[in-house]
């Protein structure tokens, strides 16, 4: 019987959206560094309002059911959750692929001994700068670079696979090469050259954090050389600086194409900026299945696919390669979350843009506006 | 031949070959990487459990797909050479 079928056909219902490999665990915003550029909201979820233990086993449940097949346990720092063992062997027992996403100070040796028994398959450890003064201005945290150190020392010690993340910005932008060799000499096969992409805290730093184009162009030729110097040996993979970029990035490969991201408290979010976009209907895993909210909700469904875009991204042979951009940088410099990503060279505030760049540069700002929990009173 | 016959392959930790039932197709999992080996390589990729010698690998495809011995393996030798030389298969003399 074809009924239903036909049912849905007449109704227009869309056929089922192809399954997420991907999953971002924001186990919880809580984090001894202070990074002015953290991709986490600048409303930062407080301890209490966090998913309990079985909220989150049952998220991993559901993701696997789904298709998911990474799970990256993320934060603020995921240490922080006492029970993050139970969790990832929670993952290995319903055959996600674990990545731990860390800090990795405050860390101990026989607390990272646990995760590695509990099954975890990959770290990626963040450096702030590549020597001590760098990493400790950029974090906040005193003592932060010689800990970082000696985490990587343990995970290779264990023979787990390592991954350095850097995400540059002026202040580190010259350390390029110095975070690449200081990646090989810790034994990681892979090393990430993140410029800081500009949303939520980075936004509020922007004055403070963006290179000129001059040290983007340079940065990139580093980062060029260094692949083909190193093909084979190291992995470097690079989130491009897009504010000085002809064409946008291909943000998150498509809207609710590939990935999701579920928040401490349980919201599920496309990325993990789209809270930035007012007036989206972010539903969360305390009130719907995960399957119900990749398929169904309203955030999800508002710029999947091409149907959203304006005229400019429809007709252009790029639309499903860049997937109109970025609706989070759209929101945040045209003011509209359905615009032409102004990255794009074809947006007519492509030139605007360039000149944000430009004046902030030139700034000269050297305060940072650090990441840290807001209106302190509203805690409870 | 790049590896030799007694050599023990094995997958570098990090690395998971796994079925993913929602596709219905095979992957091989690595650090921030989900390869889809066609079905040639699964069948290699099956047969790699830290046991098993690159020998005995080559001996076992040989019998089940009734393919000429040499053949198997300069494409065992190939493949898993080059997932060596990714870091993503380690293999013990």
């Amino acid at each position: 019987m074809n009924v239903h079928a036909d049912t849905q056909a007449l109704a227009g219902t869309r056929p089922p959206v192809p399954a997420p490999y991907g999953m971002l665990a924001e186990l919880t915003h809580r984090c001894p560094l202070q990074c002015p550029y953290c991709s986490n909201p600048v409303e930062l979820d407080r301890r209490n309002v966090e998913l309990d233990t079985e909220s989150w086993l049952r998220v991993f449940s559901e993701a696997a059911r789904l298709g998911v097949l990474q799970v990256h346990l993320s934060g603020g720092e995921p240490t922080s959750r006492r029970d993050l063992e139970e969790m990832i062997r929670h993952c290995v027992e319903v055959g996600l692929y674990t990545n731990l996403i860390t800090a990795g100070v405050g860390v101990t040796p026989e607390r990272l001994q646990a995760i590695s028994d509990a099954g975890v398959d990959h770290v990626q450890l963040s450096f702030q700068g590549a020597d001590s003064p760098v990493t400790e201005r950029v974090s906040g945290y005193k003592g932060a670079f010689e800990r970082k150190l000696s985490f990587a020392a343990e995970v290779r010690r264990l023979g787990l696979p390592l991954t350095i993340n850097a995400v540059v910005h002026r202040a580190n932008i010259h350390q390029i090469p110095d975070f690449i060799q200081l990646a090989q000499d810790l034994g990681a096969r892979r090393v990430e050259i993140a410029h800081a992409q500009y949303y939520g805290w980075a936004l509020r730093n922007r004055a403070a954090l963006m290179p000129t184009r001059e040290q983007v162009f340079k940065a990139l030729d580093v980062v060029e050389e260094a692949r083909a110097r190193l093909k084979g040996k190291l992995t470097i993979d690079a989130v491009v600086p897009d504010y000085y970029a002809k064409y946008p990035k291909p943000c998150m490969n498509g809207w609710g194409r590939q990935s999701l991201n579920v928040t401490p408290s349980g919201k599920v979010l496309p990325c993990h900026a789209a809270e930035t976009i007012p007036n989206l209907d972010f539903w969360n895993v305390r009130e719907h299945s995960l399957s119900e909210i990749w398929q169904d909700s309203p955030a999800f469904n508002a710029f999947r696919g091409t149907d959203w875009m304006p005229e400019l991204c429809k007709g252009c042979e790029r639309k499903e390669i860049d997937w109109g951009g970025c609706r989070c940088q759209a929101m945040a410099i045209a003011g509209d979350a359905a615009a032409t990503d102004p990255a794009c060279h074809k947006s007519p505030l492509h030139r605007h843009l360039l000149e944000l760049a430009e004046i902030d540069a030139a700034a000269g700002v050297e305060d940072y506006d650090y990441r840290r929990f807001l209106n302190p009173d509203r805690a409870s | 031949m790049v590896l030799a016959a007694t050599g023990v392959p094995k997958f570098a930790r990090g690395v998971r070959l796994r079925h993913d039932e929602a596709r219905g197709q095979w992957v091989l999992l690595a650090p921030e990487r989900v390869l889809h080996p066609d079905p040639v390589a699964v069948e290699i990729l099956k047969r790699v459990d830290g046991e098993r010698d690159i020998a005995a690998i080559v001996d076992d495809l040989a019998s089940a797909f009734a393919v000429d011995r040499a053949r198997i393996e300069t494409d065992v030798d190939a493949f898993l050479g080059g997932l060596s030389e990714k870091g993503l298969v380690e293999v013990a003399s």
